[in-house]
């Protein structure tokens, strides 16, 4: 395992880490300090209608007159919170049906293992439409929620595994050996193991899950009176301004959509190679 | 055929028939979550229109079809029944058309689509991926990080940006449709040409993406093959590089055969979004119409199409693996 201190040297030195790491801090903070600093409400009328930004600065007017700069950063705000309620919700469900199918092994591993391979062949933007067809309205939060219960059993697949190989260490017997129940076991002597782990799943989900919010949203099954970038996406696309030539409404959203979506990856991609430093450059010996 | 593979795929068969009953069983249930069933909900609106009597006659078929008069479990006993004659329904938004005509129609625009772009991305991709781990250095950062941006790019954003670009910035290709407005689907040259630039646009979306991804799930492979024991091994013997990288380009490619085989697996469900930008005619339109109007039994019959090709797809990649790899077929045979 790294220490911490050589876990934070290693990863200084990567550029990729950096670049990844200053790409997701400053959509973060263009989320969280935009709309504070915005000062109006998003759906507010500032002007006519598909006003381009450069009569209406910096990024224009959709077709109602609103302010586009201000949607966009309530969107992404939206978007970041919708991916971190099913990150959260994924890494949450992995982490209780991996670790307790990877400690206990035997029947309730071949149960919980088989619910889970069951469950990852069927293709999760199937049940997306029909659970988000069966609620009439959603939610950011609901959005969220769907999202996270969908997406968990890849993450719980490569717990289970992390975990059973942690299983037969010699620090779990000592705790098994000391009368420590399974559950202390599991959130002492090994959630902390795989903690890194844990966080590179979740980095993952968030990504995944603001661009399967943006692919309900476009399928017309998106949040309800809430704005986000896949309902920004949607929007230009109704009122087709797409084919009217109005850039500024949906080059934007796919922008950020793109920028997010690559920054976590890039982040995801740079700790694996900090984890495992088989994958950092010049390994190859034939090379 | 050995008994041990024989049970291999039994047991594999076993599997994806609980994980088809437990989707079909899904796809049946979660429409059917909320409270007031969705043939109400429908009549109710039909009846503010003012449909008057046939809107009874109407509803009087709905009831039959569905055997709302039936209890719930009655009415799955109905569908499962159903589904296993192939038949899906009928349409509601476009009643009385078949689902399973509409789907018949839209999937060959699907499949047109789709097959070209993941095949041709998947070799294209395993090309480069290859090359970059094998040359390192500049051309493998560059590769990569574009390689990761684009197909970190959602596959409906490029496409939206590609249809801004090549239909309405500067209009070299058409905006909408599978083919041109008026003009009717036959074999003659002036149709496939008008078609052909119709597809262009949908089609290149899709392909860069799918070379994005290829490469980088390749480069990553062929790196981890090239850091392993067996090479150092055999560069130490002095084995020829040339030698060496065939094996290693094949034991890489493995799993990209899988990854083919799964791709090929959503190529129903995989490019929805990109009918719906350009208006293509494939399932994609069929499936964004269908929610716009609440046809309950045509979104059932799309998601049910796209569980069966992908289900469908995993388990030849299980049969194919069962038969490639002997450690799978002798050692995995009892397991699972």
């Amino acid at each position: 395992m790294l220490t911490r201190t050589r876990f934070v040297r290693t990863a200084l030195r990567s550029p990729r880490f950096n670049t990844s790491l200053a790409v997701v801090i400053l959509v973060l903070g263009f989320a969280i300090l935009g709309p504070i600093l915005a000062g109006h409400d998003p759906n507010a009328v500032v002007g006519m209608m598909n006003t381009s930004p450069a009569h209406h600065p910096p990024l224009g007017t959709d077709n109602f007159g609103r302010d586009e700069l201000t949607l966009l950063m309530y969107g992404t705000r939206n978007s970041l919170e919708i991916g971190a309620i099913a990150g959260l919700v994924a890494v949450l469900i992995g982490v209780l049906v991996g670790t307790v199918a990877g400690f206990y092994g035997g029947i309730t591993e071949e149960a919980l293992m088989g619910a889970t391979n069951v469950l990852i062949t069927i293709p999760a933007i199937v049940v997306l439409i029909l659970l988000s067809v069966a609620l009439g309205s959603r939610s950011a939060v609901t959005m969220g929620l769907i999202i996270g219960v969908t997406s968990w059993p890849w993450t719980a697949r490569a717990v289970a595994a992390q975990t059973s190989s942690l299983r037969t260490r010699e620090h779990i017997d000592i705790a098994r050996l000391s009368g420590a129940s399974g559950f202390g076991i599991i959130v002492r002597d090994i959630i902390p193991y795989i903690l890194s782990y844990l966080g590179m799943a979740f980095t993952l989900q968030l990504a995944t899950a603001v661009l399967t919010e943006a692919a309900l949203s476009l399928l017309g099954l998106g949040p309800t009176n809430t704005i986000s970038l896949g309902i920004l996406l949607q929007w230009s696309l109704l009122w087709e301004a797409v084919r009217q030539g109005v850039w500024w409404t949906f080059i934007p959203p796919t922008f950020f959509l793109s920028i997010v979506s690559f920054g976590l990856l890039l982040l995801n991609s740079s700790l694996d190679e900090i984890y495992n430093p088989r994958l950092q450059g010049g390994g190859g010996s034939c090379a | 055929m050995s008994p041990t593979f024989r049970r291999y795929i039994l047991t594999k068969l076993g599997w994806y028939l609980v994980a088809l009953l437990a989707a079909v069983t899904l796809n049946f249930f979660l429409p059917r979550l909320v409270p007031g069933n969705p043939v109400d909900a429908l009549m109710a609106r039909f009846l503010q229109g003012g449909a008057g009597a046939t809107a009874g006659k109407t509803y009087q078929a709905f009831i039959t079809q569905f055997h709302l008069d039936r209890p719930l479990w009655g009415q799955f006993l109905a569908y499962l029944v159903n589904i296993f004659h192939g038949d899906l329904g009928q349409s509601f938004s476009l009643f009385p058309a078949r689902v399973t005509t509409l789907i018949g129609q839209a999937i060959p625009w699907t499949i047109a689509l789709q097959v070209p772009a993941i095949v041709l991305g998947w070799v294209l991709g395993n090309v480069l991926g290859a090359l970059a781990a094998y040359k390192r250095g500049a051309f493998d950062r560059n590769l990569f990080v574009s390689a990761l941006a684009l197909s970190s790019i959602p596959y409906y954003a490029l496409a939206i940006v590609l249809l801004y670009v090549f239909a309405v910035a500067v209009p070299v290709f058409p905006s909408a449709g599978g083919y041109s407005f008026g003009t009717v689907p036959q074999l003659s040259w002036p149709f496939l040409w008008d078609a052909f630039s119709h597809y262009l646009l949908p089609f290149l979306s899709l392909l860069v993406i799918a070379i994005g991804g290829q490469a980088v799930g390749m480069r990553s492979m062929a790196i981890y093959e090239l850091g392993s024991d067996y090479v150092n091994y055999a560069t130490s013997l002095g084995v020829s590089d040339r030698r060496v990288l065939g094996y290693v380009f094949r034991n890489a490619m493995l799993p990209q055969i899988t990854g083919l085989a799964l791709s090929l697996g959503t190529l129903v469900g995989g490019a929805l979004i990109t009918e719906i930008v350009f208006s293509y005619p494939g399932v994609g339109t069929l499936l964004f119409n269908a929610i716009n109007s609440n046809d309950y039994p045509l979104i059932q019959g799309v998601t049910l199409i796209i569980i069966v090709a992908v289900l469908l797809a995993n388990f030849l990649v299980d049969i194919a693996y069962g038969m490639i790899d002997p450690r799978i077929r002798a050692a995995r045979s009892g397991e699972r």
